[in-house]
């Protein structure tokens, strides 16, 4: 069967996108959760019993009467157990010496980021990546968690500190002031808007939960660095405020019947950059320390902090408020937190912990009566219901207390186990679904690269084998293997495979298509080997035919491609591109220079140097007073005839141009990780001081837009397309982004719905009047004109949804986007005659560079999820995904499209040029998602795999899905191309 | 044809040029106290830059890659001395440019973006003013496709291409998190150009040598 290469292409990617579904869906297991339940008071079992009825069956009572959590940001483990903590924190140390503390390591899991760390801390729960990306849109913590708890049993809250707790957990607190953690370079008015609520709050009696969220340690450590001068003070700062708290509370507990506790902890570590996101010990261990009289009696040396997990402390702190256990939590009770309580107390404190356990293993695995935690955990509660027995008959000799002590030792074993093998159901790739996935990937891949001889040749056409696979005893055989090898796989795994649970059919099916695949890749690698035999020689001749460019075009591509096996190049791939696409404009530069300036060089080499220039000059005038005579006769516009007599030095300098815009580009937004907090553009565009000068950029840029786009367009969507962007800006000024011109005093800012909805009518107006010149072109076939425009219309009401999404300073990164289009298709392509897949080559890397000026990253806080908000009242899913999905892949999507309009406005050259920039463009997008996949297979076990790979992965699986769409519009226009080009 | 008394002088002017880097490496310490590549890297890409300059003047002293006309007048030597001068100088200021346009910062350690421009204008530049002279024309031939017309310019080409790839290549480690003082900004560049400027001369005449037979040029 014979294909065009766009409509091969288009069909590859579409079944890549399936295949790494089924990769995906192998490599993010679902993690363990319960998401909708929260549990409650009357769940809460009683204590085993054997017999005689025990007289505990209500939940278990407070411990505390109140508690204080003192969260410090990125407070390290060293920073108070190590020598600066001895320094400059001499009050807990003192405090830690008198034996009143408990003090542990705690452990926290990657990322290592704010807010996946506070739900770890309230839910105890690990937040897996996917829950992370899941949630992105929904900001109140759905899961079950200490806080919601607290408000049920009337616990009365207060809050100060970072605002994501009041994100995170809105109207649950009697009393909060969030701060924002927005500007970096702040850190004593974090702190202080914390501390001055201090004084007051710790007079007062009437909370009973309160928590405090310093932001202060993080940001010195962003700016300068865990070893900077700033820290000590900052530590002694912290050390005060502690000293507070606990004065405060112990004249508290002399009125009260029970004790409080104080809780110090940090959310995460700070690496040695002073950063963190990472899993190294510096950024994961943080300091655990439990403060309250009870646990002074317990007094020793300063002996080396245990290591416990940072989930343990939602478990412990619901015991010690009297609430229930958080459902989800994996987390188990710190022995120590409660050892000052009664043996009876205290056994009942670990069933409760051991039930919730088995009761979240028993959701989250099937196999659950086999796991050896749950067995233990059995055995352990039916002792204890004998111990009970043997207790409420008053037996209270020293074999009871013994006997306790045992007891208590097998539901820590019990526990132990338990939350250990709830952890290791979050971790768990489901490698064969992976396999299959990949593989299915891998052949569409190389499909498309064997394709290419066919594809890129002058009738471009490729001939799919399709009759190969049903009449070869290959593929029968293939097929056999391939059902033996899944029977096999899914009868011996024990674990749930999502492959495997696929029905039979569906299963045979995908496993049917993968071996006629292979054997149609079979048929093609033959054919191929079998008409190059002969011709060795030619390939070699052309390899030195290529030019820098070509040079520079493949060891780009391929260099990123391959940079993607470290995590630094993942995190900085901004840096990648800037660099390639600097040195593309300085090739083109020479390119060009080359062009102008050694016009017949051939003829000339025969001459003698000083000759040579001057005739050179000449012959070059000559050319161009030619031209510019022939120029002259036709009529032309001041400013189009300005350019044609300055064509050469205009092209000349046209690289230079996009190369200067590509630099003031750079700073407008910092991304990445290493540099992203050098001070960008764009924040002090958008902070409120200087809405002025963003009102004045912003109408610049609008005009800017129209004049840039408005001339190709016909007349009735240049009008569409001004009314659109004098609605964006009304849109910014409801929002309050931008200023009125006549109206200096802001009055009340809305949600812009009208003003959104308005634009919205407008893009849609002018994407129907594209798309209706385009079915024009088609049904009429000799009218190239009209698609053009229908084309040229579709790209610039795209240009105006992006105008009306973007963030208001990105309106600089869209002119300029604009901009540099406008050169290259002006002066550097038509100066320099590139063939269509050199030109889809430097479509894309623009576009990849795009991607990252807009402020875009590899890592999943930069997905700027406000634009699925723009003209909708509430949150609704659909417009809202796509929305987002169209501002974050903008930049790549607008060149591809732009790509597509240049291509097939110069069909009357080569009819193919369509089709061979679809083929090269699917290419282009299908190598680093295949090579990716696999390397991210055989570094799953890195230590980064979370915080760097899987967003990365993500990213690069979406941006396949868009380009599958991009395909799909180049082969929709190739068609209609092809259609009008043969009558 | 091919002169083999020509290559063997071009081998000798690479190896004087190499012994330059060598020369910068070795000579600073004793004359500066605590001298190190890394951490005084600024002195030592002056150092290096003059090394490099002052051999590319001798050798066009002693070896005259280019012979001019002879009888050229004192006025015209100065007028050609003053365009070299300014021609150096020019593009010093155009790779600075070209490195800023790459994303080196504009205000902050401007002396050090300068130093690395100084020095890449010391690799390629000041070799192309010794052999080919202020000839704008020239310039552009020699580094045209199949422009080279002798084994210096087949040297030029060589040697300027292969410290441009290396300080190409020496940006790459930069983005790392290793945290290493060599990937302190121009560190690792610098040195890149140098392994490639050092790399080329090497390579140079070896590859000339090879390709004999295919490099026929033209009489003078
Ligand atoms: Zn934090
Ligand atoms: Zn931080």
């Amino acid at each position: 069967m014979k294909v065009g290469p766009a409509a091969l292409s288009c069909c590859c990617l579409l079944v890549q996108v399936l295949g790494l579904a089924l990769f995906l869906r192998g490599f993010f297991p679902v993690p363990v959760r319960s998401q909708s339940r929260k549990s409650s008071m009357s769940e809460v079992p009683a204590e085993p019993r054997a017999g005689t009825a025990s007289n505990w069956t209500r939940p278990p009572a407070a411990l505390f009467q109140r508690a204080v959590v003192l969260l410090i940001d990125a407070l390290r483990q060293d920073f108070v157990f190590g020598a600066k903590g001895r320094e400059h924190m001499p009050y807990i140390t003192q405090l830690m010496e008198r034996g009143a503390t408990l003090s542990f390591i705690a452990k926290a899991t990657a990322p290592t980021v704010t807010m996946p760390r506070i739900k770890a801390l309230m839910t105890g729960s690990i937040p897996g990546f996917i829950d992370i990306v899941m949630n992105l849109n929904s900001h109140e913590l759905v899961e079950d968690n200490l806080m919601w708890q607290a408000k049920q049993t009337g616990k009365r809250v207060v809050f100060y500190g970072d605002d994501t707790w009041i994100k995170l957990f809105p109207k649950h607190f009697v009393e909060s002031d969030g701060t924002t953690s927005f500007f970096v370079s702040d850190f004593t008015e974090v702190d202080d808007n914390v501390t001055r609520h201090l004084d007051d709050v710790l007079k007062r009696n009437d909370w009973d939960v309160l928590v405090l969220h310093y932001l202060g340690l993080d940001h010195i450590g962003h700016l300068t660095g865990p070893h900077s001068h700033l820290i000590g003070p900052k530590l002694y700062e912290m050390d005060l405020v502690l000293k507070k708290i606990h004065s405060a509370l112990i004249s508290k507990d002399e009125e009260a019947s029970l004790p409080s506790l104080i809780v110090v902890c940090g959310d995460h570590g700070m690496s040695e950059a002073g950063s963190h996101g990472g899993s190294s010990d510096e950024e994961v261990q943080t300091p655990l320390i439990l403060i309250s009289s009870p646990f002074q009696n317990k007094a020793g040396t300063l002996k080396e902090p245990e290591m416990i997990q940072q989930t343990d402390l939602a478990p412990t702190l619901a015991v010690g408020l009297g609430l229930p256990i958080p459902i989800g939590s994996l987390g188990m009770l710190l022995p120590a937190a409660v050892q000052h309580k009664s043996m009876r107390e205290q056994l009942r404190f670990f069933h409760l912990n051991g039930y919730q356990l088995s009761n979240l293993l028993r959701e989250n695995l099937k196999a659950y009566e086999k796991d050896d935690g749950v067995e233990q955990f059995k055995k352990a509660e039916k002792l204890h219901a004998n111990w009970i027995k043997l207790y409420l008959e008053g037996n209270t000799s020293e074999v009871l207390t013994n006997l306790g002590r045992k007891l208590l030792r097998q539901y820590l074993e019990a526990l132990q186990k338990l939350s250990s093998s709830l952890s290791k159901q979050v971790a768990e790739y489901d490698i064969y679904s992976m396999t299959v996935g990949a593989i299915v990937t891998l052949e569409m891949f190389f499909l498309l690269l064997l394709g290419i001889p066919s594809a890129l040749s002058s009738q471009s056409q490729f001939d799919v084998p399709l009759a190969s696979p049903v009449c070869s005893l290959f593929f029968y055989m293939t097929c056999l293997v391939l059902a033996a090898v899944h029977v096999i796989v899914c009868t011996s795994a024990e674990n749930h495979c999502f492959f495997c649970s696929l029905s039979w059919m569906m299963a045979m099916g995908i496993l049917g298509f993968i071996a006629a695949l292979l054997c149609i890749l079979l048929s093609v690698l033959a054919t191929i080997i079998a008409k190059h035999k002969p011709s060795n020689e030619k390939t070699n001749s052309s390899m030195s035919a290529w030019s820098e460019l070509d040079l520079l075009l493949l060891v780009g591509t391929l260099g990123h491609v391959f940079s993607m096996g470290a995590s630094s190049f993942i995190e900085e791939e901004h840096q990648t591109w800037y660099f390639l696409v600097n040195t593309l404009c300085l090739v083109l530069s020479q390119d060009m220079c080359r062009k102008y300036f050694l016009v017949r060089k051939r003829d000339k080499m025969t001459l003698p140097d000083a000759a040579r220039g001057a005739q050179e000059d000449v012959y070059i005038s000559d050319l161009y007073d030619a031209r510019k005579m022939e120029l002259r006769e036709e009529r032309l516009s001041i400013l189009e005839r300005f350019i044609k007599d300055n064509e050469k030095w205009i092209a000349l300098m046209s690289p230079g141009v996009i190369l200067l815009c590509c630099r003031l580009l750079r700073p407008i937004n910092q991304t990445g990780i290493q540099w992203v907090h050098r001070s960008d553009f764009g924040h002090w565009l958008t902070s409120s001081d200087h809405k002025a000068e963003l009102s004045f950029l912003v109408g610049i840029c609008l005009v800017m837009i129209f004049i840039l786009i408005q001339g190709k367009c016909s007349l009735v969507s240049k009008a569409a397309l001004l009314f659109g962007l004098l609605g964006v800006y009304c849109y910014r000024a409801a929002v309050g982004h931008v200023l009125y011109p006549w109206q200096q005093n802001t009055k009340e800012i809305t949600k812009g719905i009208t003003e959104a909805r308005f634009v919205y009518i407008f893009v849609l107006g002018i994407l129907i009047s594209g798309v209706k010149d385009l079915l024009k072109a088609h049904v009429m076939r000799t009218d190239s004109t009209a698609r053009i425009v229908g084309l040229w219309e579709v790209y610039s009401g795209l240009i105006l949804l992006a105008a009306l999404l973007f963030r208001p300073h990105n309106l600089v990164v869209l002119v300029f986007c604009l901009l540099i289009q406008i050169i290259l298709t002006m002066f550097v392509w038509k100066a320099l005659k590139y063939d269509a897949a050199q030109i889809t080559i430097m479509h894309y890397w623009f576009g990849q560079a795009f991607f990252f000026f807009q402020g875009n990253s590899n890592t999943i806080s930069t997905v700027d999820v406000s634009a699925g908000f723009v003209g909708l009242e509430n949150y609704m899913e659909l417009p809202a995904v796509l929305l987002t999905a169209f501002v974050t892949y903008s930049g790549p999507f607008l060149w591809a499209v732009h790509l597509l309009c240049y291509l097939s406005g110069e069909t009357n050259k080569t009819p193919t040029a369509v089709a061979h920039g679809c083929y090269c463009y699917a290419i282009l997008r299908c190598l680093p998602v295949t090579v990716y996949i696999l390397l991210v297979t055989g570094l799953r076990y890195h230590l980064f795999i979370w915080s760097v790979f899987s967003p990365k992965l993500l990213y690069e699986v979406l941006h396949l899905v868009v380009s599958a769409g991009v395909c799909l519009m180049f082969t929709v226009v190739d068609k209609n191309q092809v259609a009008s080009s043969d009558v | 044809m091919m002169d083999e008394a020509e290559l063997r002088r071009l081998s000798a002017g690479h190896i004087l040029c190499g012994l330059a880097v060598v020369v910068s490496l070795g000579v600073p310490p004793f004359l500066f106290e605590d001298f190190s590549l890394l951490g005084s890297h600024l002195t030592w890409l002056c150092v290096c830059s003059a090394c490099v300059i002052t051999v590319n003047v001798l050798l066009l002293l002693t070896l005259k890659p280019n012979p001019s006309t002879k009888r050229s007048s004192f006025t015209h030597k100065v007028n050609k001395l003053y365009r070299t001068c300014l021609y150096f100088f020019v593009s010093c200021l155009l790779f600075h440019g070209i490195i800023v346009l790459y994303g080196a910062p504009l205000v902050e350690s401007v002396g050090e973006t300068f130093l690395f421009a100084v020095l890449l204008s010391s690799f390629t530049t000041s070799r192309c003013l010794c052999i080919l002279g202020p000839n704008f024309h020239a310039w552009i031939r020699v580094f045209s496709k199949d422009g080279a017309m002798s084994v210096w310019d087949h040297s030029l080409q060589i040697t300027t291409f292969c410290s441009i790839v290396g300080a190409w290549l020496g940006a790459f480690p930069i983005p790392l998190d290793w945290d290493r003082p060599w990937q302190v900004w121009p560190i690792s560049c610098s040195l890149g150009a140098t392994f490639g400027y050092v790399a080329g001369l090497l390579l140079a005449p070896f590859w000339i040598y090879w390709n004999r037979k295919r490099l026929t040029y033209k009489s003078r």
